[in-house]
C-alpha cells in the first residue's frame, strides 16, 4: 500500500471516527450509570450532533444522525422515529446557531445547547408520555438535561483538541 | 424589525432546507420522515413492525457485542472496588447467601401454609404446570425513561408474551416483546410495571407498582393502614398470568410514613442470567 493511499485511508479514519464514537454510543448507551450516583446520567449523543452540526458540518451526514436515532429507539425499546425527531431538532438548533453567529463563543454555544436539549426533551417527553402513553421519571431527566449541559463544555473542548491534533495542517 | 424577520427567516431556510455537499438528505425531510414514522408507529402498520423486528435483531446483537468493552470497564471497577473489601465482603455475603436460603424457604412455606388454609375451603382447585427457560441477559440498560432488559432467547425458543421472569425464586419482570433470537423483560422497578400482588399475612390484594428506582409501591388498596411493617409480598395469581406465591420483596415502611414501598428481593441492577417460566393451569 502506498504512503499516499495510506494517507487516505488515515484521512477517511480521522472524519468519520466520531461518527463511529455516536454510533457505539447510541448502541451502547454510554453514560456512567454504573456508577450509581443517584440522578447522575448525561446524554452523548446529545452532546456529539450538537457539537458537530455546530462546528464540524462539513463532517456530518444528517441520514447518519437519523439512523443512529432509529438504533437508540431500538435500544431503549421507544417506538420507532422518537430519538431521530429528536436529534434532527438538535441538528436544526445548531445549524440556525452557526447561521447566526459571528464571533463563536464556548459560553454562549453552552447556553444555546441547554435551550435546545429543553426543547429537544420536552418534545420527546410529549411524544413519550401523551402520544404513546409511556410513564417517565421527571426527575431523572431533568437531572440528565442538567448534566448534559455541564458535559459538554469538557466534550467540547476535547473535540475542539482532537479536530486541532487530527487537521492541524488543514 | 423587517429585517431582522427576513435575516431570522433566510437563517431558518438555510439551516432546515440547505444541502452542504456532505449531505444527501435536507434536515426539514429527514424531520418530516420522522414525524411519519412516528404516526405509522402510533398506528400500528404492519410493515413498520416488520421494519422494527428487523431492527431489533440487528440492534440488539451488535448493542451486545459493542456493550463489551463497557462492561469490561465495569466489571474492572467492581473488581477494583472488591478486592479492597474482599475479606468482609466475603463474610457478610456468606452470612447472607445463608439468611437468604432460609428467608427464601420460610416465606414459601408460609405463604404455601396460608394459601392451603383457604384453599381448603375450595372444591374445585387447580394445580399450575410450569415450563423453565434460563436465559442470558444481553443488554441492561438504566434508562431515565425505561427499565427493562433484553434477554437471548426468543420466538425460536417458544418464549411467549407475559411470560414470567424470575431470579432465583424471586419475580423479576415479564416478557413485553418478543422477537425471533431475543426478547424485552419490563422489569418491576419500571413505571410502567403494574403487577397483582397479595401481602401476607392478612392477604391482603393490591398492586405493586415500579418508581423507576430500587424500590415498588404498594397501590389501590383498601387496607393501606393496616399494612405490617415486617409484611411480604407475594405475587397474588389474579389476572392468570403469574401463578401467586412468587415472593417480590419486603414492605419498607420507613421510607414514608403514609406510603407503603417495597424492598425487592432480587438485586434488579445486577442480572447476569434469569428464569423465563410460563405456567399453564391443570385442572384436577
Amino acid at each position: 500500500m502506498s504512503l499516499k493511499s495510506r494517507k487516505i485511508i488515515l484521512n477517511k479514519l480521522l472524519i468519520y471516527f466520531p461518527i463511529l464514537i455516536l454510533f457505539i454510543s447510541v448502541f451502547s448507551e454510554f453514560d456512567f450509570n454504573y456508577l450509581n450516583y443517584k440522578y447522575f446520567s448525561f446524554n452523548f449523543p446529545f452532546i456529539l450532533i450538537f457539537y458537530l452540526s455546530l462546528k464540524r458540518v462539513e463532517f456530518l451526514g444528517y441520514g447518519y444522525i437519523f439512523i443512529a436515532g432509529l438504533f437508540n429507539d431500538t435500544v431503549l425499546g421507544f417506538p420507532i422515529g422518537i430519538s431521530s425527531l429528536t436529534y434532527l431538532i438538535i441538528c436544526g438548533f445548531a445549524a440556525y446557531l452557526k447561521n447566526i453567529t459571528l464571533r463563536p463563543n464556548l459560553f454562549k454555544d453552552g447556553v444555546y445547547f441547554l435551550v435546545t436539549i429543553l426543547v429537544a426533551n420536552s418534545v420527546n417527553y410529549f411524544l413519550l408520555v401523551l402520544f404513546f402513553s409511556i410513564e417517565s421519571n421527571y426527575y431523572e431527566l431533568s437531572g440528565n438535561i442538567f448534566f448534559s449541559f455541564l458535559m459538554y463544555y469538557i466534550f467540547a473542548y476535547i473535540l475542539d483538541f482532537y479536530y486541532k491534533l487530527a487537521f492541524r495542517k488543514k | 424589525m423587517v429585517t431582522n424577520r427576513e435575516d431570522f427567516v433566510i437563517a431558518i431556510r438555510s439551516a432546515f432546507l440547505k444541502k452542504d455537499n456532505k449531505q444527501r438528505f435536507s434536515l426539514i425531510g429527514l424531520i418530516f420522515f420522522s414525524i411519519a414514522l412516528i404516526i405509522l408507529s402510533k398506528i400500528n402498520l404492519p410493515a413498520i413492525n416488520y421494519l422494527k423486528g428487523s431492527l431489533n435483531e440487528i440492534v440488539y446483537r451488535s448493542s451486545f457485542i459493542v456493550s463489551i468493552p463497557e462492561k469490561k470497564i465495569q466489571e474492572s471497577i467492581k473488581i477494583i472496588n472488591e478486592h479492597y473489601l474482599v475479606y468482609e465482603d466475603y463474610r457478610a455475603t456468606k452470612k447472607k447467601l445463608k439468611d437468604l436460603q432460609l428467608q427464601s424457604k420460610k416465606y414459601e412455606i408460609e405463604f404455601i401454609i396460608q394459601e392451603n388454609l383457604r384453599l381448603k375451603k375450595l372444591i374445585d382447585e387447580y394445580v399450575y404446570n410450569s415450563e423453565e427457560l434460563i436465559a442470558k441477559v444481553l443488554i441492561d440498560k438504566k434508562s431515565p425513561f425505561l427499565r427493562s432488559i433484553i434477554v437471548n432467547k426468543g420466538t425460536k425458543d417458544k418464549i411467549e408474551l407475559g411470560m414470567a421472569v424470575l431470579d432465583g425464586s424471586y419475580l423479576v419482570g415479564k416478557i413485553v416483546e418478543t422477537n425471533y433470537s431475543t426478547s424485552r423483560v419490563l422489569l418491576i422497578s419500571d413505571l410502567n410495571s403494574k403487577i397483582p400482588v397479595a401481602i401476607e399475612p392478612g392477604n391482603i390484594q393490591s398492586i405493586l407498582s415500579g418508581t423507576g428506582k430500587s424500590d415498588g409501591k404498594i397501590q389501590y388498596s383498601q387496607n393501606e393502614g393496616i399494612i405490617e411493617k415486617i409484611s411480604i409480598v407475594y405475587t397474588s395469581g389474579s389476572g392468570g398470568l403469574f401463578k401467586s406465591g412468587i415472593p417480590i420483596g419486603k414492605i419498607n415502611k420507613f421510607a414514608a410514613e403514609d406510603e407503603n414501598f417495597v424492598k425487592y428481593f432480587s438485586n434488579l441492577s445486577q442480572l447476569t442470567f434469569v428464569k423465563l417460566v410460563s405456567f399453564k393451569k391443570e385442572n384436577n
